[in-house]
This record gives C-alpha cells, sequence and structure tokens, in this order.
C-alpha cells in the first residue's frame, strides 16, 4: 500500500474514532446543577411566551414533566400547593412538559389543577440544554440566574430524590440569600 | 298478466305456470326480501369506507410507529413498545391521520414536537452526514486495503513458487543473492 493510501486509511480510522468519541461523551453527559442556567423561552399553554431570564431577580423552579409520567403524578399536587405557598415570596415556577400529546398534557393539567406557567418543549430543545435523561427532573435557579442545584426523581416522601420538606427548606435558603 | 308470468317463469322450468303466480304472501316475502337486500347493499356502500379504515388506518398506526421511537425506553420503536408513552403517542397518530393528515406530515409534526430523536436514523444534514458517508467510505477503502495486500501476497508467493522450480544452481545463487541482501541490509 502507497504512503497517500494509508493516509487515508489512519485518517478514516481517526475520523470514526473521533466519531464515536463525540457519540460517547454525549451520552455521558450528566445535567448541569450550578454554572448560568440556560436560558430559554416557552409558549404556555394559554399563549403566553415567557423566558427564563426574564425573572431574574427570583428563585426559579424548572420542572420537566409528562402525563404518561407516573412519578410525576406523584409529585404534581405538591408542586401547585408549593407554587400558590411561594408565589407571593419571590418564586417562580415553570412547568416544561417533555415529549408528550398535548391533548394529553392539557388534560393533567386541569386534573391537577395546576395555575403556574406550563409549556411544551417544542422539539425538546429545553430538555436537551439542561440534559435531562427522563421525567421528572426539577432544577433550581438563583436570584442571579445561577442553577443552585437539581432534583433527578420525584419530589415525594418516600421517593429518596427529595422530600417535601426538603424542598420547602431549599426554597426558605434560596429565598434568604 | 299471462305475459308477464311467462316472463319470469324460467324458459326451462317445467312448474306449473300457477306456481310462478305472485300471491299477496309471496309477493310480501319478495318485498322483505329486496328491503333487506337493498339495505344491506346501501349499509355496505356507505359503511364500507369505515370498515376499510379500520385495519388501513391500524396499518398506518403501525407503518409511522416503526419509525418512531419511544421516549422513555432506549432503542425501542413505539410498535413494539407498551408504555404509556407510547401508547399516547400511537394515539397521537391516529388521532392525526384521522383529521386526514399524511404519514408525511405527521413525521414532521412528531419531529418538530419532540426532536429529532425520535427518529431511527438522523436526518441527512450538516454533521450527520458523516453518519451516512463514513460506513460507506470505510467500505470502499477497506476493500481497496484487502485487494491490495491480497494482490501483494499472490505475487510473493508465486515469486516462492517459480524459484522452488528453478534450477539447484540458479536456486543456490538466488538463495545465496536474498542472504546477502539481507546482511547487506542489517
Amino acid at each position: 500500500m502507497n504512503r497517500a493510501a494509508q493516509l487515508v486509511v489512519m485518517s478514516l480510522i481517526i475520523g470514526a474514532l473521533a466519531f464515536f468519541a463525540l457519540g460517547l461523551r454525549a451520552r455521558g453527559e450528566v445535567q448541569p446543577s450550578s454554572g448560568v442556567a440556560p436560558d430559554f423561552s416557552l409558549t404556555t399553554f394559554d399563549g403566553q411566551t415567557i423566558r427564563l431570564s426574564q425573572f431574574r431577580g427570583k428563585i426559579v423552579v424548572i420542572n420537566f414533566w409528562a402525563s404518561w409520567c407516573i412519578p410525576c403524578r406523584e409529585e404534581a399536587a405538591f408542586l401547585e400547593q408549593a407554587w400558590r405557598a411561594y408565589k407571593e415570596r419571590g418564586v417562580v415556577f415553570i412547568g416544561v412538559n417533555w415529549s408528550d400529546p398535548e391533548p394529553d398534557a392539557r388534560k393533567y393539567l386541569k386534573e391537577y389543577a395546576i395555575t403556574y406557567y406550563n409549556g411544551i418543549d417544542l422539539g425538546t430543545k429545553i430538555g436537551q440544554a439542561y440534559r435531562i435523561k427522563g421525567v421528572p427532573e426539577t432544577f433550581f435557579v438563583g436570584k442571579d440566574g445561577n442553577l443552585r442545584g437539581n432534583i433527578l426523581g420525584p419530589i415525594t416522601p418516600t421517593s429518596g430524590f427529595m422530600t417535601p420538606n426538603e424542598f420547602l427548606k431549599r426554597l426558605d435558603a434560596l429565598l434568604s440569600e | 298478466m299471462r305475459d308477464f308470468k311467462s316472463k319470469v317463469q324460467s324458459p326451462k322450468s317445467n312448474a306449473s305456470p300457477k306456481s310462478t303466480v305472485h300471491s299477496p304472501k309471496s309477493r310480501f316475502a319478495s318485498f322483505t326480501a329486496f328491503a333487506a337486500l337493498a339495505s344491506f347493499a346501501s349499509f355496505a356502500l356507505f359503511a364500507s369506507p369505515a370498515f376499510a379504515q379500520g385495519p388501513n388506518l391500524d396499518d398506518q398506526v403501525n407503518r409511522i410507529s416503526k419509525e418512531l421511537y419511544c421516549p422513555v425506553c432506549p432503542n425501542t420503536p413505539l410498535d413494539v413498545c407498551d408504555t404509556l408513552a407510547c401508547q399516547q403517542w400511537r394515539a397521537l397518530i391516529k388521532d392525526r391521520l384521522q383529521k386526514g393528515e399524511s404519514e408525511q406530515q405527521i413525521r414532521e409534526y412528531f419531529v418538530a414536537q419532540y426532536g429529532n430523536r425520535v427518529l431511527g436514523a438522523p436526518p441527512a444534514e450538516g454533521f450527520n452526514w458523516l453518519a451516512y458517508i463514513l460506513p460507506g467510505v470505510a467500505l470502499i477503502v477497506g476493500g481497496a486495503a484487502v485487494w491490495a495486500t491480497a494482490r501483494r501476497w499472490r505475487a510473493t508467493r508465486a515469486d516462492r513458487a517459480m524459484l522452488a522450480q528453478s534450477p539447484p544452481l540458479a536456486r543456490e545463487y538466488s538463495e545465496r543473492i536474498e542472504k546477502e541482501l539481507r546482511e547487506s541490509s542489517n
């Protein structure tokens, strides 16, 4: 094999390896829990367009959910209660509906009487920015717009991810900063 | 009346003309039979699209489902996945088909709504082209490399065979030349 052919083969092997390495890196990425929260805009089910950055100065809770997700249902009522309890204290809740048919999502919101901002994650772009692996996942954003931790499962007394009490304590701590 | 009776009577029939007379009872029976036939025909005519749509629609749902992937289970197409998410997605496909959308429109809707990851293969654009091109190029280059190596091996084997068949003196010279060449290269 002449030198040119060897070079072509070598560059192909290197290219293929780089391709697989990129794929593996993307697969191994974990959800961000610190640093600037990726900004996004969301059109809510009632037609408003909101942007995360417009809530700078407030605590923001971003919750990814889907109507087919049973653990999401387990935390839904609590999240609504928490929102009602904290909305006057400078806390904003944003529900991001992930990979869900719209009619089912609307039914879910009605079923749990959810009143905080909620919209569809079109093209799952927000989910990709936050590198979520599934639902439910919840992210805390501080007043400065930085991420202040995340919860990679449901907020229930027995889930082992975070209990409702711990969640409320976290909100209090963030508010007191 | 007689003429009529002869018309309705089968030419080969040996039955008496009386047997072909339509009594009020038999006329009622014929009318009932006709009405039943007509209603069945009209039912079949109008209802057949709905009957035909059932299996056809399911086939379409399955065809689209085969090409879309579950949002929860890795590498599982919708048509074989039993999660609630996939059930909902299949229902959504059916709903959109019933609304008159084409299969392509539904695929596009799913990509717009849920991203490229719902597809079995990445769309052929930008960096994704590599995924389509690399295997083909690797196959061609690999094949060329195998062919070149095989050719070289065959040539070496032919040389050796020729050497083995040559007279002893020539072989002696050849071996000596090879030995000296090896020594000089060391």
